[in-house]
């Protein structure tokens, strides 16, 4: 036998990533939804829709169109991203965390044939499918005060898919990087509220100093909110390409961290 | 490695390093598990036994040295050993929101169970746990002893042809120890290969075919428990009670005459008791002979104690 003379840690994994193994940590998520979607659901549609029926009738009274939009209308399609961010990004930190510090539930799984990028990214995707399916209550409620529907609707779910994904990663990413639980405190205020408030949810941004527009590229919730808007009142192809590929390149970005950054609180 | 003594061994370890920092947690150990044995790794805790552990299912990589597991190498083919393996961790991490079937079920999906198995590997692993009447159970409502059949019975759902143990009863009474027992020395009886760590005499005497002492990441013997106790320890030891001074005085003594000893709480031990002249036991007083065993062994080689 040739002996490799590479360090250890260098020596490349047999097949790195299997449909099997993603399939495994899926269903286990799965499994364990079924007991819990009650709870999930309820938090990750509630609160979004308390946003929804708060600004659109709040502001509503005072705004009543937004570009050409009624306000409930233009606060129901960037609620979209408020219920997927919410629904991703948490879940992503602190499930993550408490699997992998409190429960030493990934201890138990890397055990069995399953490696570290088959079960964050399985884990991700399945937050991800929530996220796109939660994304569409606050589109349901819009509907009901008015929002006329459209065939772009029906690709809401996808971009709600697109967008948890980089987020979910982005929470596992953030759960690998903070010295305690507590410490997502940090990470709530000084970026996940940026994001929420700056991604033309609630306002649109075009009002605002250049430098805001220019940072809300960088916004992957902004990306979102722009689809969302999009497929509901009107795609603009080329505009829309891009926001595609910001959410895409978001989701890769995070999704490198992430694995990067649990392999090396995971695998000793 | 020759090919006949590859295909006979369950792992091996060869020359294994593993530090953390400036700490060598696994320094240079050497192990070689035949396969359709009950190996015990035995050693305090910090000896290196749960990351040699960890080492062999890729979850800590080897700083340098040659591992194999099932015939793959480590960490390279991890996957493919892993697949073969069972794990039984110390700390528990069952699903607590699930019942023990889910618990099952949803291992035997991660061990890659074919589908139209699944239902019947999950209802042997039940039987084999004990745990049929609380199928439907959540694992958050099982006793103690009932949650550590369960973590057994879904390390081998998969029916590995390894098992890895790694604590099996720490922190649990005597009662549910005995349970525990009862489960692994089943599990040797069907010519699994089992490896445990255990920091319990008891445990590896009753239950190992063979046990690895390892002290400071090191194997240090390695043979048969009653093999090792009467090469190192003999077959008898002389517990001698009396104030400190006494025992000092005894200890001298003891020595002298070349007999070895050593601190067994408040008393001392005087080892290969056996071939004590009978006016020199009658000289240290009040005393009890007591066969000689594992502890013996290793406080002899390590000069450390296994169980607090």
């Amino acid at each position: 036998m040739a002996i490799d003379a590479r360090p250890l840690r260098q020596q490349p994994r047999v097949r790195a990533i299997e449909p099997t193994a993603f399939a495994g940590v899926f269903a286990r998520e799965i499994t364990l939804f079924r007991r819990s979607w009650m709870s999930s659901t309820f938090g990750a549609i509630v609160e979004p829709t308390i946003n929804l029926i708060a600004f659109g009738f709040g502001l509503g009274a005072l705004v009543s169109m937004v570009q050409g939009i009624p306000y409930i209308q233009f606060v129901g399609t960037g609620t979209v991203a408020t219920a997927v961010l919410f629904s991703s990004v948490f879940a992503g930190m602190f499930d993550t965390y408490v699997k992998r510090y409190y429960q030493k539930t990934y201890d138990g799984i890397l055990a069995t044939p399953v490696d570290v990028p088959e079960l964050f990214i399985a884990e991700a995707t399945w937050i991800a499918v929530k996220a796109g399916i939660y994304g569409c209550a606050p589109l349901g409620i819009a509907m009901l005060f008015g929002l006329p529907p459209s065939w772009g609707m029906l690709a809401i779910p996808f971009i709600g898919f697109l967008t948890g994904l980089g987020f979910a990663f982005m929470g596992q990413w953030f759960s690998g990087i903070v010295p305690s639980i507590d410490s997502f405190t940090y990470v709530q205020s000084a970026l996940i509220t940026p994001l929420f408030l700056l991604a033309g949810i609630f306002f649109p941004l075009t009002g605002l100093p250049q430098w805001v527009s220019t940072a809300a590229e960088f916004n992957p919730l902004y990306h979102c909110v722009s689809l969302v808007r999009h497929a509901v009142f009107g795609w603009e192809p080329v505009n829309d390409l891009g926001h595609v590929c910001a959410l895409i390149a978001f989701a890769v970005l995070m999704a490198l961290g992430s694995i990067r950054i649990l392999r090396i609180k995971l695998i000793d | 490695m020759s090919e006949t003594s590859s295909t006979a061994l369950a792992l091996s370890l060869t020359n294994v390093v593993k530090t953390f920092g400036e700490t060598r947690a696994v320094d240079g150990l050497n192990l070689d598990v035949p396969v359709g044995i009950c190996m015990g790794l035995l050693g305090p805790n910090g000896a290196g036994k749960s990351t040699t552990m960890r080492m062999l299912t890729g979850q800590a990589v080897a700083d340098s040295g040659t591992i194999r597991v099932l015939d793959y190498d480590i960490p390279r083919e991890s996957k493919q050993a892993r697949a073969s393996m069972g794990v039984v961790p110390q700390r528990e991490n069952l699903d607590e929101e699930l019942t023990c079937r889910q618990n099952l079920t949803v291992w035997a999906t991660l061990l890659r169970v074919a589908r139209r198995d699944r239902d019947d590997a999950v209802d042997r692993a039940l039987a084999s746990a004990q745990l049929v009447d609380r199928a439907d159970s959540k694992a958050s409502t099982l006793s103690g002893g009932m949650r550590r059949r369960l973590l057994i019975a879904r390390a081998l759902v998969h029916e590995p042809s390894l098992v890895l143990l790694d604590e099996p009863t720490v922190g649990l009474d005597p009662q549910i120890r005995g349970d525990i027992w009862t489960l692994i020395d089943h599990l040797r009886s069907t010519g699994v290969t089992v490896l445990m760590s255990t920091h319990y005499i008891e445990e590896a005497e009753r239950l190992c075919d063979d046990v690895a002492v390892v002290s400071h990441g090191r194997v240090i013997a390695q043979g048969n428990p009653s093999a090792l106790v009467s090469e190192h320890a003999g077959t008898e030891a002389l517990e001698c009670y009396g104030t400190p001074d006494r025992l000092a005085q005894i200890s001298t003594r003891a020595e002298e005459l070349g007999f070895p000893t050593r601190k067994t709480g408040p008393s001392v031990s005087v080892l290969r008791a056996e071939s004590l002249p009978l006016h020199v036991i009658t000289e240290f007083g009040e005393s009890i002979r007591r066969p000689a065993n594992l502890e013996d062994v290793f406080v002899l080689l390590t000069g450390e104690r296994l169980e607090s």
